[in-house]
């Protein structure tokens, strides 16, 4: 398969493609590169819409794009196949899908129809579109290409940038004006007056040193024979459980668990951990309970 | 404007690789070619990678399973197809199977326009060491490493969970910022090589290598294309501190393989884009394609260079994440784009305020140059003179007293002023005090109802 991926780059540049354009009669390789795509592209363009979750209706179109360039490509028309990809597939699409993520995966559009007469409309726009489409169609059967190769003659890229950069240049530059208006509009409505200083992670930390907070993450619950449960203190360096290792809201619930029930040995030489943990006042201060005889000396003893 | 030309006059347009006598069998030798020396290199790179950062932190790395640990990617790559594969059942099952595949499919796709060499004779035809090439292969590359992203933002969404889903998310928000800065910084080199193909891009650099004119975009390249791969420090949609494994959380087994298999590839992939693009492609480095003749830039010499040139960008890759820590991620976006967009945008109007002077006027190259250079030290000089930005005033701690109708409108109070209670509200506060007085024993009670409710100080703690 990898094979004739890496082969399918090759085909643009295959110098039999290149012959058909200008004849105006396709050639066994474009019809089958035909006929291959176009049911692919027909059945993604009625994904779009007919698929139920609304990624799979942008993934349909990203589909409908890819194929569309690679018929670019095919005809003649690298640089505009590219940049399809590069422009709709990358950048629009992508950014489609950022916004479908950012609303949620479960949500579904609200099918309350808010304009009157919204169906009739629609039918009749629909109408008309079928109706220009097919005239072009028709109209389009029957004709001979002319000049491909001269506009292709220093390379399509050359042949369209003359065209733009060229012929079209002041409405390249209106268009270029209005897309800057229109980012630069966005720009405005959501820009909001910032109305305090901003804090930066040095006035964060240091704030947060100066408050007397808890600076470390708080004790993980304990590990034990029986029990990994969160609801399940750690024990302290003193042996003693912690109760700030337990989450607050098991806490709060009274949903904690002694340590005596888990704990695999339990004996008379371990009654510490049937003590119930009263602590030192503050039941949410952090580290484990001072010991009851000192090692060192120096630390603070009950 | 017909009088405007747009093709150099100046600047010669290189001529590309020539591909009339390729037959298709020798275009089935390159393709397979490619997609084996892609697959190979994978495994050398991921045994490649763990030595470098083994040794850069001191300890041996993969020692074990042949010599030097070489077959130690190998055996990683048995297991992982041999593991069971898990299928979540909350997975968007088609797009969950089609994720990997894209990405591996669009990584496989840019080595086809990438020149590993000049012309060679393979079996007595003459052919260039490239399995392709056109006009705007170099879009084209931009076009399949876009794509591939739907790989990684597809999977992310389809696994139906919350840390790979905020790893798609990052993604497609990465890419939109970043690829902006890489195809950016690009254009600076079609502008000089007068061309968008790949092999006449390498053909420009006979005399210069565009990394040396061109530093400022190589190194924007350099910075977009680490982003690009999602490696450190930009590993945002995967961040194993922060997301577990982002976007491939929830892949295991193949389809994990495949990702990894795609990640590895597009490592290679923007490697080789940076040396056709910037490093000279093929050509020899330190002056010897001097040595008799240009010997060392003919027939199968130049892949060795190549080679060299690809590996050189592959233990950069390893050395930055050995080095780095992670962005976070407001971090990322601010650098993306305040730094990295306007800084390629402003090269390449100077680029192209240069180039059009060499192409519209009779100034020759020298005094260009010369000019530039007065610009540039003027420029810096001036800048010594800017006044450095002071500080913004510390705002006092002491809030000002909240005035209801400041500048004579009504107003809502600023961060740090409280709004006084209505009057209506004073009133009934009083009351409430009244009463509150009168039934002292049932509030009571009603307080010791509510200590169950977490007070707000508790809520400040981290939890580990």
């Amino acid at each position: 398969m990898s094979a004739s991926v890496v082969a399918l780059g090759s085909l643009p540049a295959a110098p039999v493609l290149a012959s058909l354009a200008e004849t105006g009669r396709t050639s066994t390789g474009e019809e089958v590169l035909f006929w291959f795509i176009a049911p692919v592209m027909v059945l993604a363009a009625l994904g779009l819409l007919f698929a139920r979750k609304t990624v799979h209706a942008a993934m349909s179109v990203v589909l409908v794009m890819v194929c569309l360039a690679i018929l670019y490509v095919a005809q003649e028309a690298p640089f505009l196949g590219v940049v399809q990809v590069i422009v709709y597939t990358g950048a629009v699409m992508m950014l489609f899908l950022f916004v479908l993520m950012l609303v949620g995966v479960d949500s579904s559009d609200s099918l309350v129809e808010t304009i009157a007469g919204q169906r009739w409309i629609g039918a009749l726009l629909g109408l008309g579109l079928a109706g220009v489409l097919s005239g072009v169609v028709l109209t389009a059967a029957d004709m001979t290409p002319v000049g491909l190769e001269a506009a292709n003659a220093d390379t399509n890229a050359v042949g369209v940038a003359r065209i733009i950069f060229g012929d079209y240049v002041f409405a390249l530059e209106v268009v270029g004006i209005l897309l800057i208006t229109a980012a630069l509009g966005a720009l405005v409505l959501t820009h909001r007056q910032r109305l305090s200083r901003r804090m930066g992670q040095k006035e964060r930390a240091d704030a947060r040193v100066s408050a007397g907070s808890v600076l470390t993450p708080l004790p993980a619950p304990g590990v034990y024979a029986r029990s990994n449960a969160m609801d399940v203190p750690a024990l302290g360096p003193d042996g003693r459980p912690l109760d700030s290792s337990i989450p607050r809201v098991l806490r709060v619930r009274g949903q904690e668990r002694a340590v005596s029930e888990v704990a695999a040995f339990q004996g008379p030489d371990a009654p510490h951990l049937t003590e119930a943990d009263e602590g030192t006042g503050d039941p949410d201060a952090t580290g484990s309970t001072p010991p009851e005889r000192s090692i060192t000396g120096e630390e603070p003893i009950r | 404007m017909p009088g405007l030309t747009l093709v150099p006059t100046q600047v010669a347009v290189a001529t590309g690789a020539d591909f009339s006598n390729d037959t298709w069998w020798i275009v089935a030798i390159k393709a397979v070619g490619v997609v084996v020396f892609l697959l190979t290199s994978v495994l050398i790179a991921i045994w490649f990678e763990r030595k470098v950062v083994a040794r850069m932190q001191i300890r041996p790395g993969p020692n074990v399973h042949g010599p030097f640990g070489l077959l130690q990617s190998l055996a990683d790559a048995m297991k992982l197809l041999l593991k069971e594969d898990i299928n979540v059942k909350a997975a968007d099952k088609v797009l969950y199977l089609l994720a990997p595949m894209i990405s591996v499919f669009a990584s496989l796709l840019i080595f086809a326009v990438i020149p590993l060499g000049p012309e060679v004779s393979i079996f007595g035809v003459l052919t260039p060491l490239q399995l392709t090439d056109f006009p705007v292969s170099v879009l084209y590359i931009l076009a399949a490493a876009s794509f591939g992203v739907y790989g990684i933002v597809l999977g992310g969404w389809a696994s139906g969970s919350t840390y790979p889903l905020l790893g798609g998310v990052r993604s497609t928000a990465q890419v939109i910022s970043y690829e902006l800065a890489m195809g950016l910084s690009l254009v600076s080199v079609f502008i000089l090589a007068g061309s968008m193909s790949t092999s006449q891009i390498v053909a420009s650099q006979d005399q210069i290598w565009w990394f040396l004119p061109l530093l400022p975009a190589f190194v924007i390249y350099f910075i977009s294309m680490v982003g690009e791969v999602n490696r450190l420090p930009f590993d945002l949609p995967e961040a194993e501190g922060e997301l577990v494994s982002g976007f491939m959380t929830e892949y295991s087994s193949m389809k994990f393989a495949w990702f990894f298999l795609a990640e590895y590839i597009n490592m290679l992939n923007v490697s080789a884009i940076a040396t056709t693009l910037f490093f000279g492609g093929w050509r020899a480095p330190f002056g010897l394609h001097l040595i008799n003749d240009g010997m060392f830039n003919e027939g199968w010499w130049p892949l060795l260079w190549f080679l060299a040139k690809l590996w050189t960008f592959m233990f950069l890759f390893v050395w930055i994440r050995g080095t780095l820590l992670r962005f976070r991620y407001d971090q990322f976006m601010k650098f993306g784009w305040k730094i990295l967009i306007p800084a390629a945008l402003a090269w390449i109007v100077m680029v192209a305020a240069v180039q059009s002077v060499r192409q519209f006027t009779d100034i020759d190259l020298q005094t260009l140059l010369i000019a530039l250079g007065v610009v540039a030290v003027v420029g810096i000089g001036l800048s010594f003179l800017i006044p450095e930005k002071k500080a913004p005033p510390a705002t006092g701690s002491e809030p000002d007293e909240f005035d209801a109708f400041a500048g004579g409108y009504p107003v809502p109070p600023l961060p740090g002023q409280t709004l006084p209670p209505s009057p209506r509200r004073r009133a009934r506060m009083a009351q409430e005090t009244e009463q509150r007085t009168a039934t002292a024993v049932l509030t009571a009670e009603a307080d010791a109802s509510t200590t169950d409710q977490p007070s707000d100080g508790e809520e400040e703690e981290p939890r580990g």
